[in-house]
């Protein structure tokens, strides 16, 4: 099949970046978007011009690393839980004119085309701190009983992959669904409870420095490669609230 | 008290506040509508019921005492309602300074994308409302106490009818989304009865838009006069 795709072009993150069209021939119905773009970029470069610039590691949607706006909308898959790289080109059609974009935030800036920074979700991470395990040789693995449904929703939560898509997709750039995620693996786990409140408080507040709020759109869980529930942002503004509601020393937050 | 100011600080403390202000003048929304059904029971069972809502509490508290309490209250919500909704507005602006060349909605719904405009148009006609029905400055044929007189007249010129059907139309949209969202602002989610808060925003975003249209419809077709 044949497209014309129109790609974001930015040599750098302060230069002035804009849309370029090429035309992607001869591309198979079961290629993925990822390799069309291979193939474009090998036409660039033997017409000697620079390729286009993406990231991607796995391929298999597990590793969050690909992620660009495809048509509007993140992912490009419409509410399919699908990462860029399983988006396959049968969900286009013959000369189609497809827009590809890199997220946008001002928590992300361009490193270059479709590279985002996306270390301000690290961030967030790092804000998080520890949990309180012992050392020493791994502990028998059924210690701590766990009840099936909590270990699944711990799971549900877990399985984010931190694309940033829900970032990109929010209109108000807004990382609730990812921190909301991260927030809610460990505290609906027993080894997550000691710092669960002092967690959820550090890992919101780093958030809300760099991201926008939420108004329940509940665009970022259409656009989910991994289908992560609106519910978990309920959870954590649940344990937010109610850590604040805590006195200081219970939670010793700012101890 | 600072960590009142510390909560508040926070987008989430801001959506728990609007989402607390929200939920109050909801109820207070839900008890106008409710009040003026007796429209349609004729003169004396609506100016009674104004009558009784002055001296409600009474003797407990002065004349029209409990009105001024409500009001308090109701425009202390106001005020906080807008104040975070500006405030979290303009955090959500900044992080995203650059827009995208097209975008896609694939969740939200109109009532979610029109939450903004929706909250001016209800302010507007809520200052424009409280002039033409409470103080009559906006209202060309206005008597004191008599407020069947006043919302009969009021709706039988055609285009302040007409905006109260718009404002109205935007309020439950509003509250479509509003009352909706609520939950999650405020943590409120518990597997069995999240698809009752579905439920519950469509019923009474329904329920309060078609009985405050049916006001000035049911004066415009003469069958209140």
């Amino acid at each position: 099949m044949n497209l014309t795709i129109h790609v974001w072009r930015q040599k750098s993150r302060e230069a002035k970046g804009g849309f370029v069209a090429y035309k992607a021939e001869n591309i198979s119905p079961d290629a993925s978007f990822l390799e069309m773009l291979d193939v474009v970029n090998e036409s660039l470069i033997e017409k000697g011009e620079e390729s286009i610039h993406f990231e991607h590691d796995c391929r298999e949607g597990i590793c969050g690393s690909c992620g660009m706006m495809i048509n509007g909308v993140a992912h490009g898959s419409r509410g399919k839980a699908m990462a860029t790289c399983q988006l396959h080109m049968r969900h286009f059609k013959e000369g189609d004119e497809v827009w590809v974009e890199p997220w946008r935030a001002r928590a992300f800036p361009i490193i270059k085309d479709l590279i985002v920074d996306r270390s301000g979700l690290d961030t967030i991470i790092q804000a998080g701190g520890f949990i309180s395990v012992n050392t020493g040789s791994a502990p028998e693995a059924n210690m701590i009983p766990i009840p099936k449904p909590v270990q699944e929703l711990s799971m549900d939560a877990a399985a984010c992959i931190q694309c940033g898509a829900c970032v990109a997709q929010c209109p108000n750039g807004a990382a609730q669904l990812f921190t909301s995620a991260k927030v809610s693996h460990l505290g609906l786990l027993p080894q997550g409870q000691p710092e669960r409140y002092e967690r959820v408080v550090r890992m919101v507040e780093v958030m809300e420095e760099m991201f926008g709020s939420c108004t329940m759109f509940g665009e970022c869980e259409a656009v989910c490669p991994k289908a992560i529930s609106i519910d978990f942002i309920a959870r954590m503004n649940r344990d937010f609230i109610a850590a604040k509601f805590k006195s200081q020393k219970e939670i010793s937050v700012g101890v | 008290m600072t960590w009142v100011g510390n909560f508040y600080r926070s987008a989430i403390g801001k959506k728990a506040v609007m989402a607390v202000t929200g939920v109050i003048l909801f109820g207070w929304i839900f008890l106008h509508m409710v009040g003026n059904l007796k429209l349609y029971l004729g003169p004396e069972h609506l100016n009674e019921y104004a009558h009784w809502l002055q001296t409600l509490g009474s003797p407990a508290v002065p004349n029209k005492g409990m009105l001024w309490i409500s009001r308090i209250v109701l425009l202390v919500c106001v005020v906080f309602h807008i104040h975070s909704a500006v405030a979290l507005t303009i955090v959500n602006r900044k992080a995203r300074p650059v827009g995208y060349r097209d975008r896609d909605y694939l969740a939200a719904t109109y009532a979610a994308r029109t939450m903004r405009w929706g909250g001016v148009i209800i302010l507007l006609f809520v200052i424009y409302h409280l002039l033409h029905l409470t103080t009559g400055q906006a209202h060309r044929d206005f008597i004191e106490n008599d407020p069947y007189h006043n919302v009969v007249s009021g709706f039988q010129v055609w285009w302040v009818a007409a905006f109260y059907i718009i404002a109205n139309l935007a309020l439950g949209f509003h509250l479509f989304h509003g009352l909706w969202s609520m939950f999650n602002s405020l943590g409120l989610t518990h597997a069995r009865f999240n698809p009752w808060r579905r439920n519950f925003a469509t019923a009474f975003a329904i329920i309060i838009t078609a009985a405050n249209i049916s006001f000035p419809l049911a004066v415009l077709t003469g069958i209140v006069r």
